[in-house]
């Protein structure tokens, strides 16, 4: 327990400063009573008003011609064509999993597809992006084991597929974990629905589960400071999943809105009834009036304040004119779906809460849904590295070889590169999902053999839109360490990585939603962090033309030690032509060429290398976006083209990590000789293992290939596909490792999953 | 032939099931609640989580009124395909024989596997239930089949007399390669067929294996099958 907690004011146990709170007094014209304060105190947090991060939002784009709904609705959504619309959001649910792994992660994958079929889409996909201490720590294995099962425990028992995601191991996140989770979802354009309250004497219909006591302060006191002792004692404030009474509810309401049954409709996510009523009736410039007395509860003593900021999970909140309330009922009947008309739209501007005809509570909308004071931050850049770097070359390079191997040559250093859980293989978490229900989800096919379920190594999922003649590739990205290392470039890069991924697909970008997962924003350095990077990200959503539709903000991401690596993490979706066309990541055929393409300028700084070395400190070469853009837009159309055997991009690990992938995935070896790259300055090492933005990998056909090279885009052939081994020759170095070898080493996640190494 | 689809609460994979027989025949959902089936030649009982399985697998599906239709289909000859949660329902609804247990592993496993047709590629006599299945009709006795598995209780087990017999019977129709049973099931088997054949109950998904884009077109050839079957 916080120490004497009784002696401090009721308002700053919930969270609230004091001027807050006596702006609270002043809109209201008196003291809240207890029941306003509890929902003062949830919409005012962070998790709930953005206080420290909505000035920085508005720099980013949100506009663009395939626009359908941008920020501010549940989720953001943009054409695909034939009056089809995709629907996709990012959120966070990370200090939940923090203190509860399995039922944080699953009620973070019931949050977000709430978010997506509120707007009428049918979810068709989830992603998932993970951050955990490394492996070595019995609380990551046990946070990761957690995540994994929850995200397959909630994601499977409700038929939409988990298709791809990422997972990195990094100290900074040993104590704080991040568990962000993104669906999408298919609507037809007609169908769709916006989160605000309208008509004045409508009905307001609570539907899905029971209201009870789980989650209460969980937006607050969870979700809006930092992690630290005790926090065991914030279990109760964790909510518990049911997939199946949100698969109920998830038809139903699917059902009512083809049915144009709803006027609205808003799920009940961070602060429950509270946020969902307010922001229903802030975006519809109305009031509401909630009847406690008719919400149905679990436990028959709640008190109103309880019932009105309860997160219990599976509920949503329509809006229904009165006459066809009894269809609505019916409808949720037949689904076995819970339902009561609890409140109705009024005129008033105010949301007032009743118990029977005793009115408990009554706040203005505008005070309580927009009168949070907005903060300026207070940002400055820190001096020097603000983590920790520890020397484990040797140790890795002990494990991947089998204690054979020697740390200065380059062919270990590769194995524990290929080893290294945030780079090895997750083939062993994405098999634990279902990521094939649906139907929609292209598999690539190695050699004559079957597909595998999860093509590991591709850069994007590729699902398939017969409604619209087309498909859309998705990916997520945002790796933390780069990001901590130079937060303006890091962002840049987690942007442009998502662009490469849907270029290897053949896709051009339609939109992008984002997570900040940062640290304490009052504080300086994580303050200026969070900046810097909302400025990267600005800038090359701009340049790439690609709008932000929507997101999501996580701070006070901290434990004892300190801050997290700033992750912002990016999903895109993209839109391709024919997904039959795509090009896998593996090579296909022996004898073609191998080349790399892009402006590709390795450097170790900031590098799965550096960190293995200890050798992190701040700074990344600056990113030119305008020439990853060309090269993104060369691959796309050669993707498209059928003119590339596989196309795969340059991302941790560098070079040597990339071929090593393409040569396992296709189960065929390559020999590459970097002198091209040597020639000009590199040293081997930065060749093979330096990381950067801007390269991809492809094979085909040679002439194919130069083909691709024009003014703005540079095409180097280093090699061709075939054999057993993957040989790589960068000046003196020399990196000669068996596909056996590669393999066993890049697919060593179980293994030391289970033996804590 | 019209092809009916249960769709109980908690269905996964109806509405893929649905897309299979449809590239096959006429295919229609029909609702848990409807004792009516509507005037189906087939019912598949799809994948998913009926009723939340929260108690046990299928074990709550199997007092539905459409499963009191699907039982007398079946007794009638009609062709019955039970897929992951179906191929449970029918276990509990005593259609098959067995029961499946959590995975070994006691981890969710999606995989594609390879599957081997009509149990022992031993010449197996005209008269055994493989034989005569219309699942299996055009599918030779020991081809393999590539398919994927997605499930967390889909360790098939019988006591050790049981297996004796429906082995005897010709009954197993299908399963796992050497090397490749992703659950643990005894004797490595995917599939079972009721003693007269029409009723077959899997773990791996056909219905996922329909096209090539999203990975194999091996599992349509369960439905050609019973498509081509007489009635």
């Amino acid at each position: 327990m916080m120490p004497a907690a009784e002696q401090r004011p009721e308002y700053e146990v919930l969270g609230l400063t004091s001027a807050e709170y006596e702006s609270i007094c002043e809109k209201l014209g008196r003291e809240p009573n207890g029941v306003e304060l509890a929902m003062f105190s949830l919409l005012w947090s962070e998790h709930c008003a953005y206080k420290h991060s909505r000035k920085l939002l508005g720099r980013l784009p949100t506009e663009g011609e395939r626009v359908v709904m941008g920020p501010g609705e549940n989720a953001g959504a943009v054409d695909i064509g034939n009056g089809h619309a995709v629907a996709f959001k990012v959120e966070s649910h990370n200090h939940p999993s923090a203190v509860e792994p399995f039922q944080g992660a699953a009620t973070g994958v019931g949050g977000i597809l709430r978010d997506v079929f509120a707007l009428g889409a049918r979810p068709i996909a989830v992603l998932d992006s993970l951050r955990f201490g490394e492996l070595d720590s019995i609380r990551s294995r046990h946070l990761l084991d957690g995540a994994v099962r929850g995200i397959g425990h909630y994601g499977n028992s409700i038929g939409v597929p988990t298709v791809g995601g990422e997972i990195y191991f990094e100290a900074p996140y040993e104590h704080n974990c991040l568990v962000n989770a993104m669906c999408v979802g298919l609507a037809k354009q007609a169908e769709m629905v916006r989160a605000a309250a309208a008509g004045v004497g409508n009905a307001v219909v609570l539907m899905g589960a029971s209201t009870g006591r789980d989650g209460i302060g969980g937006a607050s006191v969870l979700a809006s400071a930092e992690l630290g002792e005790g926090d065991d004692e914030k279990r109760p404030t964790v909510q518990i999943g049911d997939p199946f009474e949100e698969s109920k509810l998830m038809e139903c309401c699917l059902e009512l809105l083809q049915r144009g049954l709803l006027v609205s409709l808003q799920d009940l996510g961070a602060a429950g009834l509270t946020s969902s009523a307010g922001e229903m009736a802030s975006a519809g410039g109305v009031g509401i009036d909630i009847d406690v007395a008719r919400v149905p509860l679990r436990e028959a003593d709640m008190e109103p304040f309880e019932i009105m900021i309860s997160e219990s999970q599976e509920r949503m909140l329509g809006v229904v004119e009165p006459a066809r309330v009894p269809e609505v009922l019916a409808v949720c009947e037949r689904w076995q779906t819970g339902a009561a008309e609890i409140g109705a739209v009024t005129d008033g501007g105010h949301v007032r809460v009743l118990r029977g005809e005793e009115v408990v509570g009554d706040v203005p909308v505008e005070a309580l849904v927009d009168g949070c004071p907005l903060y300026d931050l207070d940002p400055a850049e820190p001096e020097g590295w603000l983590y920790g770097n520890a020397d484990v070359l040797a140790e890795r390079v002990m494990t991947a070889t089998g204690g054979v191997g020697d740390p200065a040559d380059p062919s270990a250093i590769l194995l524990a590169l290929l080893a290294s859980p945030s780079v090895a293989s997750k083939r062993w978490a994405f098999e634990q999902y279902d990521s094939i229900v649906g139907s929609r989800t292209a598999r690539e096919r190695v050699g004559d053999g079957a597909a595998p379920t999860v093509s590991d190594c591709s850069d994007a999922a590729v699902l398939a839109i017969p409604e619209a003649d087309n498909a859309i590739a998705v990916s997520i990205d945002g790796n933390g360490r780069r990001v901590a290392c130079d937060p303006h470039a890091g962002a840049v890069e987690a942007v442009l990585e998502c662009a490469q991924n849907l270029a290897c697909a053949g896709a051009e970008p339609l939109g992008l939603t984002n997570c900040l997962n940062f640290g304490n924003p009052e504080k300086p350095a994580p303050a200026w962090q969070l900046d810097q990077a909302v400025t990267g990200l600005a800038e090359a959503c701009a340049a790439l033309g690609v709008p932000v539709v929507g997101g999501n903000v996580s701070l006070y991401n901290e434990g004892p030690d300190g801050p997290i690596y700033p992750t912002p993490v990016v999903g895109m979706v993209g839109e391709l032509p024919d997904p039959a066309r795509i090009a896998g990541s593996g090579f296909a055929r022996e004898g073609d060429a191998v080349a790399l393409l892009g402006p590709f300028s390795p450097s170790l700084a900031g590098s799965e290398l550096a960190k293995l070395r200890g050798e992190l400190s701040p700074g990344l070469p600056k990113p030119d976006i305008g020439a990853v853009a060309a090269a993104c837009a060369a691959v796309r159309d050669a993707v498209r083209s059928g003119r590339l055997s596989s196309a795969h991009d340059v991302s941790d690990g560098g070079l040597g990590c990339a071929l090593a992938e393409s040569a396992i995935g296709g189960r065929l070896g390559c020999r590459i000789d970097l002198s091209p790259l040597v020639d000009r300055g590199l040293s081997a090492e930065q060749a093979l293992f330096g990381e950067g933005t801007g390269g991809f990998v492809l094979s085909g056909d040679r002439a194919a290939l130069e083909s691709l090279a024009t003014e703005d885009v540079e095409i180097l052939v280093l090699g061709e596909a075939g054999g057993e081994a993957i040989e790589i020759a960068a000046g003196e170095a020399q990196v000669s490792a068996t596909l056996k070898q590669a393999e066993r080493a890049w697919r060593s996640l179980p293994e030391r999953f289970e033996l804590g190494s | 032939m019209l092809w009916g689809v249960l769709q109980f609460p908690g269905s996964c994979d109806e509405r893929d099931a649905l897309h299979a027989c449809g590239l096959t025949g006429e295919a229609r959902l029909v609702w848990h609640e409807d004792r009516d089936l509507g005037g189906v030649d087939a019912i598949v009982i799809p994948g998913g989580f009926s009723y939340g399985d929260y108690l046990r697998a299928g074990a709550i599906a199997r007092f539905s009124p459409a499963m009191e239709s699907v039982a007398e289909l079946a007794a009638g000859g009609g062709p019955v395909l039970g897929i992951c949660n179906g191929f449970q329902v029918l276990c509990e609804a005593g259609l098959l024989p067995g029961a499946l247990l959590l995975n070994d592993d006691l981890r969710f496993v999606c995989r594609q596997v390879e599957l081997i047709a009509g149990g022992d590629p031993s010449s197996p006599p005209a008269d055994r239930a493989a034989a005569r299945s219309p699942f299996l009709a055009g599918i030779e006795a020991g081809e393999r089949l590539s398919i994927p598995v997605k499930h967390g209780e889909g360790r098939y087990w019988a006591p050790p007399a049981i297996l004796d017999e429906i082995e005897a019977n010709g009954q197993i129709a299908f399963r796992y390669a050497a090397g490749q049973n992703p659950n643990g099931s005894a004797r490595d088997i995917a599939g079972v067929l009721n003693k007269a054949g029409n009723v077959l109950g899997l773990m791996p998904h056909p219905e996922h294996a329909v096209d090539a884009l999203t990975g194999s077109t091996d599992g349509l050839r369960l439905f050609e099958g019973a498509e081509r079957s007489p009635a």
